[in-house]
């Protein structure tokens, strides 16, 4: 065990993970996250904190995990590289092991330019892939990027991203297998509304054997709206949005009914794809809808290890 | 070449305001090339300002001269005499120029008449784009001479990110994604297997982040 994580304990099980996002508030009442993790703390294995999600401040990540983690929620820390430098990546994660946070994420982070600070300085100092290859070092060789000695254990169980439907397409796996050599140990992916493209993506991560190295989750969105699913097809680069999502939920009585419902076909289907551990759903501001979702989908109870 | 983009006429207005007599002061290398501050960017900035002044019946006179580098010391001395004879220099030079002239003429109130934008090329006539970020440790030869740090948004030594579509980088579709163009030459010369290699962490010592920088050359010097 690299970290003795539940997550990694399950997905080493050889068990279909779930996990869910928990988005921290845009303020100070502890109430926010401890809500939504009470909420989801008997459907998932781990809920990821996210990092000032889409550049837009919010609680930090690491209080977040803090909240859940004395709840006896598992956290999955999100870093991202845009708003720290290597110094406070480093002592975060010094910090975040200290408070028993085991699931790290690396990630870019949406661009400044996206959230409620556009003017800020980004900072980029390291990129994700040089933030996983940071939390190996420190864990594997106890070592700061320095090259000076860390005094403790660093257990991390090491996530990363990967988003199968950007451009361009060919070189997708690539980055993965760069992320997978870097020491990623799980992959929560993108959301996915294109199956067949994920299909064709999860078949050459399987021909390269990376399938093997690394648990990959797949990522999922219900959607809640026609809205939504117009706007995330017209708006959000890197996400593939088929035409007849957008139309069935037009179509739909009941839109949500409907967005749960190709939110489970989806999940359906990618669960009988050969090399996914498991599931990550990014519920964003309808978290109260994943309890369902993980019930419908078969996927209870959750492991208990 | 460094580009430069004149400031918008009130800021000048505003800023030289009270300057009786102004010279607005041209760069003929760089701010010529970017249109925004040689010699007949400055005789229509001073005629601008001289109508202004006199729509505001304000006193006073706007001179116009120009000299080849602002950033050079034997070219500023040049207009020593007519400096001296000035309330202030408006300079159209970029942000090196400006500082060279305000070091020059320790006693003279030097004014930017220019936004420094930044180091790239003309792409086409009037229209100029990034290209160098000035880091002090280049690595173009790992990137297909294409560079990440000045042309990815997200400064990305391992990209493209997950926001790369069409081509395009997510935060402007009027910006091509640089790790797109960098995969396509790549492709093109038959070394993609150098996108294999995970680019290190970079040492930012070289660039601004190690402090302001100075080049000295022993062998130079007289």
């Amino acid at each position: 065990m690299k970290s003795g994580s539940n997550l990694e304990k399950i997905l080493a099980s050889g068990q279909f993970a779930v996990t869910a996002e928990c988005g921290p508030p845009k303020g100070t009442s502890a109430k926010v996250i401890q809500r939504k993790g009470e909420l989801l703390k008997f459907h998932c294995d781990a809920l990821n904190v996210t990092d000032n999600q889409t550049a837009i401040v919010r609680m930090s990540s690491l209080s977040g995990c803090v909240l859940l983690k004395q709840m006896g929620v598992e956290p999955v820390m999100q870093i991202v590289v845009r708003d720290r430098n290597r110094l406070a990546i480093q002592s975060d994660i010094l910090g975040a092991v200290a408070l028993g946070i085991r699931n790290v994420l690396c990630l870019s982070g949406d661009h400044q330019k996206f959230g409620n600070h556009p003017g800020a300085k980004g900072v980029y100092d390291i990129d994700s892939m040089q933030l996983i290859q940071t939390l190996k070092l420190m864990r594997d060789e106890k070592k700061f990027l320095s090259g000076e000695d860390i005094s403790g254990d660093v257990p991390l169980f090491i996530g990363a991203a990967a988003n199968p439907f950007a451009d361009p397409f060919e070189f997708r796996v690539v980055r993965l297998a760069k992320k997978v050599k870097a020491g990623a140990d799980f992959i929560q992916t993108q959301a996915i509304f294109d199956v067949p493209k994920f299909a064709r993506w999860m078949e050459m991560v399987r021909d390269r054997g990376l399938d093997k190295k690394v648990h990959i989750l797949a990522g999922v969105i219900p959607v809640k709206s026609v809205g939504m699913a117009r706007y995330m097809r017209n708006n959000v680069s890197g996400l593939s949005v088929p035409n007849e999502l957008v139309d069935r939920m037009a179509d739909a009585k009941d839109a949500r009914e409907e967005g749960v419902n190709t939110c489970l076909e989806i999940i359906e289907q990618i669960k009988e794809i050969d090399g996914v551990h498991g599931v990550h759903i990014m519920a964003v501001a309808w978290e109260d809808i994943v309890p369902a979702i993980v019930e419908k989908a078969g996927l209870m109870p959750r492991p208990v290890i | 070449m460094i580009t430069t983009e004149q400031k918008k006429f009130e800021e000048i207005e505003q800023m030289t305001k009270g300057y009786n007599r102004l010279l607005v002061l041209g760069c003929e290398t760089c701010s010529a090339m970017s249109f925004a501050g040689g010699q007949r960017q400055v005789s229509e900035l001073a005629v601008a300002l001289r109508i202004a002044r006199k729509t505001a019946a304000q006193e006073g006179e706007v001179l116009e001269d120009a000299i080849a580098r602002q950033c050079e010391p034997e070219f500023v001395d040049l207009v020593m005499d007519i400096v001296a004879d000035c309330d202030a220099v408006l300079s159209l030079a970029c942000g090196a120029g400006v500082q060279m002239l305000a070091e020059r003429f320790p006693d003279k109130i030097i004014l930017p008449g220019c936004n420094t934008m930044f180091l790239g090329v003309t792409e086409e006539f009037g229209v100029w784009s990034e290209r160098c970020a000035g880091c002090g440790s280049c690595t173009l030869d790992k990137t297909g001479g294409l560079c990440p740090i000045a042309r990815c948004s997200k400064r990305l030594f391992n990209g493209p990110c997950g926001g790369s579509q069409n081509g395009k980088c997510e935060i402007n579709p009027d910006i091509a994604c640089v790790w797109q163009l960098i995969y396509d030459r790549l492709k093109g010369l038959n070394q993609l297997e150098k996108l294999q290699e995970i680019l290190p962490i970079k040492d930012w010592s070289n660039s601004f982040h190690g402090g302001t920088r100075k080049i000295v050359r022993e062998d130079l010097k007289l």
